[in-house]
């Protein structure tokens, strides 16, 4: 693809760490985390933003792992606004103190995520793995509605917490949050290890669909709802980040900069550093990112696809880890001649099972 | 709870909800969560008058006088855009 027909990118994921005080079984890090050591430091960070900014980012999305973990929050935060971003911070709230959140307010916070385990302490707290969290959890969000810093839940769901949908909406309106992502897990990272605890049902999903489609009617200009259906049960696959190098860029607590978080899982690609090449390069030039952008890549099949522009031809980790091949359509497809795969695996794994959580090999949970 | 606005309603950006200019696709957009808007010049036109003070109705007067449009056609506009935006959170409705 030719320079001049790459768009620069809209969005920054930065994972600024891996450490975090939860342990969701779902979360979308590598299986192998980057320990505290291998972090960048701030003034990295910061000047990462500025080629953000610089390459046409607006949106910055201070992520990990839980970012609040970091010492330097605050001034990450402060960096990243400095540079002209829009910036989120997505955290589970945990490690948000009354006065950091004071000190990020100040240095110009834009919007807070905030991550629901689930809608009571019990389930949540399982989800998690941390006993206490779903109440700190709620404080944080009283201390961000006491500030009027705006506010989006984003309540990831899976079988054990589906069937909370209509709960977790009514959740977010006492928050005061504004908007709800809810995001059927996608199946990378742990989730991947742990798909057969995950995986909802099709009962489950269905009424999900039927309690979103609801609710988005009757709370239309009260609480914006954006819904991410699990993907095995789709008939056609999404679009992995808008297309693969055309809108984002996600960057690991390493420096390493990923298309996708979940590009690592790919044999053969080498992913370059932010801390050693300007990302402009990384984003026009660099294998990694140009390895499957646009069309040219594509199988026989979604080159002649009418849904080629809208999916381009769906997730490449998604054809990696069920395919064993990232050129291969995506098995969610209709048209790959492995969708029975998926198939079998959902009539396998409906059953259910017990999940791993995910932690930092052999270290114990960290305290906060 | 109903969100339909009338033409006597203040709309407002809410907080985490700005225009910006994008000095490298040198266009103004919208910024909200995980939200990008890249505005056309009416689009612009409109957001910039939200003053927190001036209610639908009158923005839609005081663009038709400016740009010598008729004010019923600029009424759609500015309602259509507005409430469109409304719906989706990214502008907020004062009762006037
Ligand atoms: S998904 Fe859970 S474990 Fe992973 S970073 Fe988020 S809060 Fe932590
Ligand atoms: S054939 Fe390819 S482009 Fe067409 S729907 Fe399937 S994955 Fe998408």
């Amino acid at each position: 693809m030719a320079e001049a027909a790459i768009r620069p990118p809209l969005a920054l994921l930065a994972e600024v760490t891996h450490r975090c005080p939860l342990a969701c079984p779902y979360c979308s890090n590598p299986v192998e985390l980057t320990r505290a050591a291998g972090e960048l430091p701030t003034d990295v960070w910061a000047d990462i933003f500025r080629q953000a900014a610089d390459l046409g980012v607006l949106h910055a999305h201070l992520s990990g792992g839980e970012p609040a973990s970091r010492r330097d929050l605050v001034e990450l935060v402060a960096a990243a606004h400095d540079a002209g971003l829009y910036t989120n911070l997505i955290t589970s709230g945990i490690g948000v103190t009354k006065d950091r959140l004071a000190a990020l307010d100040e240095a110009g916070l834009d919007h807070v995520q905030l991550s629901m385990q689930g809608v009571r302490a019990e389930v949540a707290d399982f989800v998690g793995g941390y006993n206490g969290g779903f109440d700190k959890k709620m404080q944080v969000a009283g201390l961000i509605a006491e500030r009027g810093i705006p506010l989006t839940l984003n309540a990831v769901m899976h079988r054990h917490n589906l069937d909370d949908l209509p709960a977790t909406l009514d959740l977010a309106q006492t928050l005061g949050a504004r908007r709800i992502e809810v995001a059927c897990v996608q199946f990378a990272g742990w989730a991947l290890k742990n798909r057969a605890a995950l995986q909802p049902t099709r009962a489950q999903v269905d009424e999900a669909k039927r309690v979103v489609a609801e609710a988005r009617d009757r709370l239309r200009g009260v609480l914006a709802i954006d819904f991410v259906p699990p993907d095995y049960y789709a008939d056609y696959p999404k679009a992995c980040m808008g297309g693969w190098g055309s809108t984002g860029l996600n960057i690991a607590p390493d420096g390493k900069v990923l298309p996708c978080h979940a590009a690592e899982i790919i044999p053969g690609m080498t992913f370059q550093n932010a801390a050693e090449v300007p990302l402009g390069e990384i984003w026009y030039g660099g294998e990694a990112f140009n390895a499957f952008r646009g069309t040219d890549w594509m199988p026989d099949t979604c080159k002649a696809c009418d849904r080629r522009d809208i999916d381009l031809g769906g997730c490449r980790c998604q054809a990696m880890a069920l395919v064993g091949d990232a050129r291969a359509i995506d098995p969610v497809c209709r048209k790959s001649p492995d969708r029975g795969r998926v198939d079998a695996l959902l009539a396998e794994e409906a059953v259910g099972a017990d999940w791993t959580y995910r932690r930092f090999a052999k270290a114990p949970a960290p305290a906060e | 709870m109903t969100a339909t606005a009338n033409t006597a309603c203040i709309p407002v950006l809410p907080r985490g909800v700005r225009l910006h200019h994008d000095r490298v696709r040198k266009v103004e957009v919208l910024l909200g969560p995980e939200r990008t808007l890249m505005l056309d010049g009416i689009g612009h036109a409109i957001l910039s008058e939200l003053d927190g003070r001036r209610s639908m109705a009158t923005i839609s007067g005081d663009l038709a006088a400016r740009f010598g449009a008729p004010v019923d056609q600029v009424s759609r506009d500015v309602e259509t855009f507005l409430t469109d935006l409304a719906d989706k959170r990214l502008v907020d409705m004062i009762d006037g």
